[in-house]
């Protein structure tokens, strides 16, 4: 069922760096386009992932896709895509259309499950989904799998219940699993002093007897070097490992928020600074792997996959109502 | 066939399962070398290991969304609330996400995981030892719902909950634990969730109950009997689904329907099967759709007269039925 790429050695090449890249490009037009599709009134509800792209791609190489487990949540398009989803897929779920394939077009954008890429996303209530990945990787250690489970959670999440009891039962258990925070610094609206006394959530780690550490999320190298080391460690048995990737996030919690309310256009200024994707391009640039020729073949034929997902998504049809009692019990 | 308490039939039921299929495992609080505060679970750990019978911390949420993970990952999970009490932090992972697994993944993804709890009281376990919780979770689509009165009932459903490819919240009264006895078959067996059970023929008034009160309705109708009053009475078993097609039979016959359950009257499972005999059983009826259910208190006092005050008996049982039995 799963569709296995290349065990990641943990090196990465020109070739991986320019995929990367490729794959952020796609993902920034593609969350550009769905943010138009909300304002056009297409899409009832939008959370960007804009600023986030470098900790989600850069993990997601450092895994071995098609094999790991990964749990993510809302804020995670790169992932989705980084594992294979395709942008019509995407844009099925934010206009509600048929085929959508996590959830058959119930759930909220980017929401249910997607086995092939072993990918769940269930819950919209942030942090419910720890302890269910916890159980993922408890299934897989029982199982004998080297399958490493990677679960991706916001700052305002590690506030909640939930991510602590799931850190200390799979610290316990010395589970294979990688809790990925993708701190951008607010929960909704509340900044990061106001929602915990501490300054960074890996430190919290030590409590857990876990390693935790904290790393530029906006440099994809750093974001797939972190993560490599904690599969590792998972896969051989040493349990699990708390990364938190400092990322930004340059648009508001989500369609319906406006972020003007809580933050200045000056610290949105210097948050931009260090977009990954200008970081990451400039890296390419400077290392020789891209000139304007290849950059603009790769910015057009990611503009060409999303005209073309975007007219594909918006002729589909609704989900029949004949699906509606579909799916409720086996029988 | 061999006489056992409920106890014993719920662990018989779980060691047979776990010998049967390993993807079953057992997780909870004190059920390792403690054996589980009730036993339920007595050995298990010596029996399948610690990889399979797992000591979790006093967490009640990440022991449902630990175990839910574990069941969309292939695994046939057991999370073993200690207390029924104690089930409210996993609200979110029951309602909001275990039931909703099969749905919001367009079944891609689902959950076959039981989740037992003791519930009930006249244990004097105070306010929070004695709650009754299955009203709550009978209201949500996408779980199933059993609460078993008899070892021969408790036995053969939790087998079949725990082979469901559903979440099914299995909900054993403690006082049956050691109180209750009865066969059970020694052979194979499993009862289908969803079916009720006609505990007693009759033909003057039907009772529908389940749990504890099945066994003082029982006691209630054996008395009736000597007055020339013929009790029906139905153990529902199952809650969610509810056998409506067992009840309407007998409702038909009889003409009466008094409901029976410990936990309080308002909004409470009783409630549903009233509404379903006034839809589907209205011109068959003689006399008004009665309940009989524990009081509009925020839960079951420690002292011994306020606790006996709240609970269901059969002396109460019996005066309500001679009351209905008046029309």
């Amino acid at each position: 069922m799963a569709r296995k790429s290349k065990p990641s050695n943990g090196l990465l090449t020109d070739a991986d760096l320019k995929s990367m890249y490729e794959e952020m490009v796609l993902c920034r037009k593609l969350d550009e386009r769905l943010w138009m599709l909300n304002r056009q009134g297409k899409a009832a509800i939008v959370a960007s992932s804009q600023g986030h792209e470098a900790g989600q791609i850069g993990s997601v190489h450092a895994l071995n896709k098609g094999y790991d487990t990964f749990y993510i949540y809302y804020r995670d398009l790169a992932v989705m895509l980084s594992l294979g989803m395709t942008p019509t897929e995407i844009i099925r779920g934010f206009l509600a259309k048929e085929g959508e394939p996590l959830s058959g077009a119930r759930q909220f954008p980017t929401h249910g499950a997607y086995p092939e890429y072993n990918i769940v996303n269930l819950s919209n209530v942030v942090a419910t989904h720890l302890p269910q990945a916890v159980g993922a990787a408890l299934a897989a250690k029982m199982k004998g799998e080297q399958n490493v489970t990677i679960v991706y959670f916001g700052d305002g999440a590690s506030s909640a219940g939930d991510c602590h009891e799931a850190m200390n039962f799979a610290s316990i258990h010395q589970l294979p699993i990688i809790f990925f925070c993708e701190n951008n610094n607010y929960a909704i609206s509340v900044p990061m002093e106001k929602q915990m006394a501490i300054d960074s959530v890996s430190s919290r780690a030590e409590g857990y007897g876990i390693p935790g550490v904290e790393i530029d999320g906006c440099d994809i190298i750093s974001v797939h070097r972190a993560t490599f080391e904690a599969a590792q460690r998972a896969r051989s048995g040493k349990g699990p490992s708390l990364i938190e990737a400092r990322v930004e996030r340059y648009l508001p919690h989500t369609s319906d928020d406006d972020d003007s309310l809580y933050r200045t256009e000056k610290e949105l200024e210097k948050a931009r600074e260090r977009d990954p994707l200008k970081i990451l391009r400039a890296l390419l640039f400077s290392s020789g792997i891209l000139d304007e020729t290849v950059d603009g073949h790769i910015q057009r034929n990611a503009r060409e996959a999303v005209d073309n997902a975007t007219e594909i998504g918006e002729q589909a049809p609704f989900p029949s109502s004949d699906t509606f009692y579909e799916h409720i019990y086996a029988n | 066939m061999t006489i056992l308490t409920v106890i014993e039939a719920v662990r018989d039921a779980m060691r047979e399962e776990m010998v049967r299929d390993n993807n079953v495992l057992i997780m909870g609080e004190d059920i390792g070398s403690r054996g589980g505060v009730f036993l339920a679970t007595d050995g298990f750990q010596k029996e399948f290991g610690e990889e399979r019978i797992i000591d979790t911390p006093l967490a009640e949420s990440s022991i449902v969304g630990i175990a839910l993970g574990a069941a969309m990952s292939g695994m046939r999970p057991i999370a073993e609330i200690e207390f029924a009490d104690f089930i409210w932090p996993t609200i979110n992972q029951v309602v909001g996400e275990a039931a909703r697994v099969r749905y919001g993944t367009n079944g891609k993804l689902h959950a076959p995981m039981v989740l037992r709890a003791p519930q009930g009281g006249g244990v004097r376990g105070g306010l929070y030892h004695s709650q009754s919780v299955e009203a709550i979770f009978a209201h949500t689509p996408g779980l199933k719902v059993v609460a078993p009165a008899t070892p021969f009932d408790a036995k053969g459903l939790l087998k079949s909950a725990i082979r469901d490819d559903d979440p099914v919240i299995f909900l054993e009264h403690k006082r049956t634990y050691r109180l209750v006895r009865g066969e059970v078959p020694d052979q194979e067996f499993t009862i289908p969730i969803g079916k009720g059970d006609v505990k007693r023929q009759g033909s003057d008034i039907t009772v529908v109950t389940y749990g504890l009160m099945v066994h003082h309705c029982i006691e209630a109708a054996t008395d009736l009997a000597s007055d020339g009053i013929s009790v029906e009475i139905i153990d529902l078993r199952s809650l969610r689904p509810i056998d409506f097609d067992l009840i309407l039979a007998s409702v038909k016959k009889t003409g009466k329907i008094l409901i029976v359950h410990e936990d309080n009257k308002i909004l409470g499972v009783g409630a549903e099967i009233a509404a379903l005999v006034s839809e589907k059983a209205f011109e068959y009826l003689d006399g008004p759709v009665m309940r009989l259910a524990g009081p509009e208190v925020p839960a079951m006092p420690f002292s011994p007269p306020l606790e006996e005050m709240y609970m269901v008996n059969s002396d109460k049982i019996l005066s309500s039925i001679k009351q209905l039995m008046t029309y």
